[in-house]
């Protein structure tokens, strides 16, 4: 792929303009954040062409936003926001992407390093045996005929009536993991299918169960309300989706918008922006579909929890209660919100879609759970398996900047064949091994794929978004233990 | 002649089919997506099932039809390899699919793959050759 050679002007140390001339049909500038070393890899290819594509979508106000982890993807770049007037903008399924509510989801323990490193073979092995994972493995919940219309409208709600946790999980999930307007009707059979066998399973691919330890904490009193309250405190971080359901329902309406277009007359640079207005009857059976592959994905994250969280306090031989175990909070990283944010001095609802971006929701917004009401809402932007991940927390510059959103991840560097190129598996998990990172994967390619290697570095991402001020760093962690799918 | 040819894309992966007809170029582009996921040398044709797409054209169907391979896949577990097409329009395409059922003790599964994407897809009437980005 060719390098990308637009006009692009520097606004500050971590802030870059595309300009709406760039292309005739963009209806407002892109803004990419950055920092001026990262946009070398940034230019090498074709991300920075998609944000000024998604600036042609109807509807979309302020700027085509990039998070610092942008890379590039289809339709949208991974790490795209875009916020849609409800009046005249639309809504596009690539927007949110095909893993429909990938998030991630973190508990806190009461342990720490030194009690469960001796145990992390065994901790890890529990760990894979009692989450399923990889390619054609098959999920050990078995539904009811007709349960899974309860999965979509429930969320987390069902899992938790079903045993999968405790109550309180609901209020440490946003969207309290069960998003209000899903209506199973607008999921296609087929979509259905997909989700039955697979509800409860860690899926492959990026995904992934991780035992870490906070090894560095930036605020004190901020980590100390979320329960994390030393050095060495051990956390375990979970990263998973909405598996096949998703990816059915995303290409199920990309498929029906595509002819919906031409229906509304909407054009595009990018058949994979495929859009309908807001208030279409497209754009509303998407937006129901979607809630509720989000809430399939709640669901998913929540009975994966209860496992981890029984693994755990057996291989450690205490009480979940004894281990602590609290869910610190679950984000969505792929989804579309109806929320209110300010525009030319002016509140108004709009559709924001997080393509590989997180929700960063000041202290005092009414949208986040009440214990959090003090710092802020949590932000969990897991780095590549070898190195660290961060835990941070929204801020106001993000409601006024970036619709209340950051980056999500550490962002790709190298394809997956060039990973596979270049490295071998067993060589990976022998590098990990020897830096105290115990490793268990479906697949030794697949860890060559998902190598440190082939990702940015998390820490230069997480840090361009606390410069610039659209979160702020809370506290970091490094793995001592990975499942893989 | 070359079936089909892997394109680098740094999240996900892609491919350029080939053919001496377009119908031929849409099978060989599903050959290719179930390359990704396993080596197709271990699988065995023995296992059958018909598809039938349609689409408002041909980029739609390739979509359609990619896309409605994954979820045979995701739903039973078939490894397809062989790919009959019976009927080919701009708009329909009916075929045969062969292989089989997808066995841990023989087969290796590579990549899971999540979904065929319109973005840079092309379909090529001229030179029969189809490409599409997967995401992965």
């Amino acid at each position: 792929m060719s390098p990308w050679t637009g006009p692009l002007e520097k606004v500050d140390d971590y802030r870059w303009r595309i300009p709406k001339s760039y292309k005739p049909g963009m209806r407002v500038d892109g803004l990419v954040f950055a920092s001026q070393g990262m946009l070398n890899d940034i230019l090498k290819e074709q991300s920075l062409e998609q944000v000024a594509n998604v600036a042609f979508l109807p509807g979309i106000v302020g700027y085509s936003l990039a998070m610092p982890d942008i890379h590039w993807g289809y339709g949208f770049p991974i790490g795209g926001v875009a916020a849609m007037r409800m009046s005249d903008g639309v809504v596009s399924p690539g927007g949110v992407g095909f893993d429909i509510n990938c998030g991630v989801r973190v508990l806190r323990t009461n342990l720490v390093e030194a009690e469960v490193r001796p145990k992390i073979r065994e901790l890890t092995d529990a760990l894979y045996r009692n989450v399923p994972s990889g390619l054609g493995s098959k999920g050990k919940i078995r539904l009811r005929h007709g349960e899974i219309d309860e999965v979509l409208t429930k969320g987390s709600r069902w899992a938790i009536e079903k045993g999968y946790g405790r109550p309180d999980d609901l209020e440490t999930t946003e969207e309290g993991g069960e998003m209000a307007g899903a209506d199973p009707a607008c999921v296609s059979r087929k979509a259905k299918e997909r989700g039955i066998p697979q509800l409860g399973t860690l899926g492959s691919g990026n995904h992934f169960l991780e035992v870490a330890v906070i090894d560095q904490i930036q605020e004190k009193a901020i980590a100390k309300d979320m329960g994390i309250d030393q050095i060495g405190q051990v956390v375990l971080l979970i990263h998973t989706g909405s598996r096949g359901l998703g990816h059915q329902t995303a290409g199920d309406y990309i498929e029906q918008m595509v002819a919906a277009m031409k229906k509304y007359n909407i054009e595009l640079p990018d058949r994979q922006l495929a859009c309908a207005p807001l208030d279409s009857r497209e754009g509303q059976d998407y937006l129901t579909a979607m809630r509720c592959a989000a809430n399939y994905a709640w669901t998913n994250r929540q009975c994966i929890a209860h496992w981890v969280r029984e693994s755990f306090s057996q291989v450690m031989g205490m009480s979940q209660e004894e281990a602590g175990l609290e869910l610190i909070y679950d984000v969505t990283h792929n989804i579309a919100k109806i929320e209110e944010h300010e525009v030319d001095g002016k509140k108004e609802m709009l559709c924001v879609h997080r393509k590989g971006a997180t929700r960063a929701f000041p202290a005092g917004h009414p949208d986040i759970p009440r214990k959090y009401a003090r710092i802020g809402q949590p932000v969990f932007i897991p780095g590549d398996m070898g190195r660290f991940s961060y835990i941070l927390v929204g801020t106001e510059q993000a409601m006024k900047e970036s619709f209340g959103s950051t980056c999500h991840g550490a962002g790709r560097v190298k394809s997956r064949a060039a990973a596979k190129r270049e490295l071998r598996g067993e060589a990976v998990r022998q590098d990990l091994e020897s830096r105290g990172i115990t490793i268990r994967a479906g697949s030794l390619k697949g860890l060559a794929e998902e190598a440190s290697q082939a990702y940015k570095d998390v820490g230069t991402v997480v840090n361009v978004t606390h410069n610039a001020g659209i979160s702020r760093i809370v506290a970091r962690s490094r793995p001592i233990g990975v499942i893989k799918g | 002649m070359k079936r089909f040819q892997l394109i680098d894309h740094t999240a996900d992966t892609g491919l350029i089919a080939y053919g001496s007809s377009l119908a031929e170029a849409f099978a060989n582009a599903a050959y290719g997506l179930f390359s990704i996921i396993t080596e197709l040398n271990k699988v065995r044709g023995g296992e059958s099932r018909p598809v039938a797409v349609s689409a408002e054209d041909a980029e739609g169907l390739l979509f359609n039809w990619l896309n409605h391979l994954i979820y045979i896949f995701d739903v039973e577990y078939l490894l397809f390899k062989r790919f009959d097409i019976t009927e080919f329009t701009e708009h329909n395409l009916k075929a045969t699919c062969w292989g089989e059922t997808y066995n841990p003790s023989r087969h290796q599964l590579k990549l899971g793959v999540k979904s065929a994407t319109y973005y840079m897809l092309k379909v090529d009437r001229e030179k029969n050759q189809v490409q599409v980005i997967f995401d992965v």
